[in-house]
C-alpha cells in the first residue's frame, strides 16, 4: 500500500498550485478555477485520512468520505455563485480582469 | 445506529427556513405591487425562532449524534443574530423600494443566510460548522452585490466571494488536517483525543489553517483587506446585517472550536490569538482615523471590535466567553443602530457618506442626531453606555486570567477610537448646515428600529447584571 505521506504531498503540492493561481492570475476565471484546486486537495487528504486513520468512534467511520462528498457539493454550488458575480461584472464593465475592478481602493 | 432525529434542537433554524420558503414562493405568486409583505413574513419567521429559541432555554438538549447542541452558549447567540436580523429587515422595508432591489429575493437570501448563522453558533461537529459556514457565506456574497445597478455594489460581491472563497479553503484544509490529527470531527470527541494522546503535530497545522479561516470571516488583521472595500460597496442596509450578524455567528463557532475542542493546545494558540488582538485592535483604530468616508469608518471600526472580542478569546474560561456575548450583543444593537442612523438621514437613494455631509444634521434632525451620538458614544465606550459595559466585562476577565498588558493596550485604543467616533457628532452640531439636501420625514420602521437601539444601549450599560448572568451560560460538552 502506497503511505499516508505520498497522499499528503500530492494534496498539499496540489494546494499550493491552487494557491498559487488564486494569488498570481488576474483573471477572476483562473483565480476561481485555483480556488477549486485547493478545494480538491482538501478532498484528497480527507479521502487519504479516512482510509489511514483508525476512526476514533465506529459510528462516524465514514465520516472523511461524506465530508469530502458534500464538499464536492460545495464547490459546485460556489462555483455558481461566483460565475454568477464574474457575469454580474462583464456586463457593467466588458472585463473580468480583477486589477480593472477598482473602484475602492484599501 | 439508532437515528437521534431530535428536531427540537434546530426548531429555530427550521422556522427560519420555513418562512424563506414561504418568502420565495410569495415572490413568484404574489403581483409586484403586493411584495411588501414579505418583508412582514420574514418578520414573522424570525420572531417565531426567537421564542422557540427561548422556550429552548435551559433544556440543554443535543441531536443528530451530538452535531447540533441547543445550550446557553449557542442559544444566546441564535437571539443575538434573531434580533440582528429582524432590526435588518425593518431597516430595509423602505431601502429596498427606494433603490429598486428585488424585494422577494433580498429577504429570501437574508433568511438563507440567518439559518446558516443558527447553524454555525450551535453546531458541535466541524462537517456541520463548514456546511453553515458557506451556508451563510453564498447568500451574503449575492447581498453584497445585490444592486447591479451600482459598479461598486458588484466591486463588492466580486471582493468579497473571491476573498471569501479563498478562506473557506483554508479553512477546510485545517479540517482536514484536525480530522486527520485526530480522527474524528466532533469538537468533545477532538478535545478527548488530544488530552489522551501526545501532542500531535497535525491536528496544530489544522488548528493553524482552522484560526486562518476564521480570521478572515470576522476580520483580524493580517486578514482584513476585503472588509473596507465590501463595506463600502454593499447597499447599506446589507452592510449593516453583515456587519453584526456574520460577527456574531462567526466569533461563535470561534469560540466554541477553541475553547471546546482544543483547550489541550492553548498553550500553543492563546500568546498568537494576543498579539492578532493587539494588531487588530491598533490596525483598525489607526486606519479608522484617516477615514473621511463614514461605511469605511465603521468598516475599520469593526475590525477594531472584533480584535476587542479576541481578547475575551485570549482570557478563555466562563467569563471570557460571558463577556464576548455581552459585547456582541451591545455591539449589534449598537452598530445596526448607528447605520440606521446612516439611513434615516438619506435623502431617497442619495446617502450622506462623507462626513462633511453630516453638517449641521443636529438642525435638521435633532433626534436622529441625538441617537447617532448615544450610539457612536457606545462604540467609544463612554460609560454609561452598552459599549462601556461590555468592554469593562473583556478587559475583566483579561485581567483576571492574567493577562492584564492586554487589557491595557485594550483601553488605549478605546482612547484613540474615541477621536475617530467624535468626528462626526462634531459635524452634526458644531457646522453649519450645507445646502443641497431636502428635509425628509424619517420612515417610521427606521425610526423603531434607532429607538430600539437607543433604549436597549441603554438598558444594557446602566443595568448589565441579568444579561450578563444569562450570557455566561457555558457550553454544553
Amino acid at each position: 500500500m502506497i503511505p499516508l505521506p505520498f497522499y499528503l504531498v500530492i494534496a498539499a503540492a496540489l494546494f499550493c498550485v491552487g494557491l498559487y493561481g488564486a494569488l498570481a492570475r488576474r483573471n477572476a476565471i483562473a483565480i476561481l478555477i485555483g480556488i477549486e484546486l485547493m478545494l480538491n486537495a482538501v478532498n484528497l487528504n480527507l479521502v487519504a485520512f479516512w482510509r489511514y486513520i483508525k476512526p476514533a468512534s465506529p459510528t462516524m467511520d465514514l465520516a472523511g468520505q461524506v465530508f469530502a462528498l458534500f464538499v464536492v457539493t460545495l464547490a459546485a454550488a460556489e462555483a455558481a455563485i461566483g460565475l454568477a458575480l464574474v457575469i454580474a461584472i462583464y456586463r457593467s464593465r466588458d472585463t473580468v480582469n480583477v486589477e480593472d475592478v477598482d473602484l475602492m481602493k484599501w | 445506529m439508532n437515528l437521534d432525529l431530535n428536531l427540537q434542537v434546530i426548531a429555530p433554524a427550521l422556522i427560519v427556513a420555513l418562512s424563506l420558503l414561504l418568502v420565495l414562493l410569495g415572490e413568484v405568486f404574489l403581483p409586484a405591487s403586493q411584495r411588501r409583505w414579505l418583508g412582514y413574513l420574514a418578520l414573522i419567521g424570525l420572531l417565531g425562532a426567537a421564542v422557540v429559541a427561548a422556550m429552548l432555554w435551559g433544556a440543554n438538549l443535543s441531536g443528530f449524534g451530538k452535531m447540533v447542541v441547543a445550550d446557553a452558549f449557542g442559544l444566546f447567540l441564535t437571539l443575538i443574530i434573531l434580533l440582528g436580523a429582524a432590526l435588518s429587515v425593518l431597516l430595509a422595508f423602505d431601502f429596498v423600494r427606494a433603490h429598486q432591489l428585488d424585494t422577494g429575493e433580498f429577504f429570501a437570501l437574508v433568511l438563507s443566510a440567518v439559518v446558516g448563522m443558527i447553524g454555525m453558533v450551535t453546531a458541535t461537529d466541524l462537517i456541520v460548522i463548514f456546511l453553515a459556514l458557506e451556508l451563510l457565506s453564498l447568500p451574503l456574497y449575492v447581498l453584497a452585490a445585490f444592486k447591479r445597478a451600482d459598479k461598486r455594489s458588484l466591486e463588492a460581491g466580486l471582493k468579497y466571494f473571491l476573498l471569501g472563497a479563498f478562506a473557506s479553503a483554508f479553512f477546510l484544509y485545517g479540517i482536514a488536517f484536525v480530522f486527520g490529527g485526530t480522527g474524528t470531527t466532533n469538537l468533545g470527541r477532538i478535545a478527548a483525543v488530544l488530552g489522551a494522546s501526545p501532542r500531535s503535530d497535525v491536528a496544530l497545522v489544522g488548528m493553524g489553517l482552522l484560526g486562518v479561516g476564521f480570521a478572515f470571516k470576522v476580520a483580524l488583521v493580517p486578514f482584513h483587506w476585503w472588509t473596507p472595500d465590501v463595506y463600502e460597496g454593499a447597499p447599506t442596509v446589507v452592510t449593516a446585517f453583515m456587519s453584526v450578524a456574520v460577527k456574531a455567528a462567526a466569533f461563535g463557532a470561534f469560540f466554541r472550536v477553541f475553547l471546546v475542542a482544543l483547550p489541550e493546545l492553548a498553550a500553543d494558540w492563546r500568546a498568537l490569538l494576543a498579539v492578532i488582538a493587539v494588531l487588530t485592535m491598533t490596525l483598525g483604530n489607526v486606519a479608522a482615523l484617516l477615514q473621511s468616508n463614514v461605511k469605511r469608518m465603521l468598516a475599520y471600526s469593526s475590525i477594531a471590535h472584533a480584535g476587542y472580542i479576541l481578547i475575551a478569546l485570549v482570557a478563555m474560561g466562563v467569563n471570557g466567553a460571558g463577556s464576548a456575548l455581552f459585547y456582541l450583543l451591545a455591539y449589534t444593537l449598537t452598530n445596526l443602530g448607528a447605520f440606521g442612523a446612516v439611513i434615516a438621514l438619506s435623502d431617497g437613494t442619495r446617502e450622506r457618506l462623507e462626513l462633511n455631509d453630516f453638517a449641521g444634521v443636529a438642525k435638521a434632525q435633532p433626534l436622529v442626531a441625538a441617537a447617532l451620538t448615544i450610539l457612536l458614544l457606545s462604540l467609544a465606550g463612554f460609560p454609561p453606555f452598552a459599549g462601556f459595559t461590555g468592554k469593562f466585562f473583556i478587559f475583566g476577565a483579561a485581567v483576571e486570567s492574567g493577562w492584564a498588558w492586554l487589557a491595557v493596550i485594550g483601553v488605549l485604543n478605546s482612547l484613540i477610537s474615541a477621536y475617530f467616533y467624535l468626528r462626526p457628532v462634531v459635524q452634526m452640531y458644531m457646522v453649519e448646515p450645507a445646502g443641497g439636501w431636502n428635509r425628509l420625514r424619517v420612515a417610521p420602521f427606521v425610526a423603531f428600529v434607532l429607538a430600539i437601539a437607543v433604549i436597549g444601549v441603554l438598558a444594557l450599560g446602566i443595568v448589565p447584571a441579568p444579561v450578563i448572568a444569562l450570557a455566561s451560560g457555558g457550553f454544553l460538552k
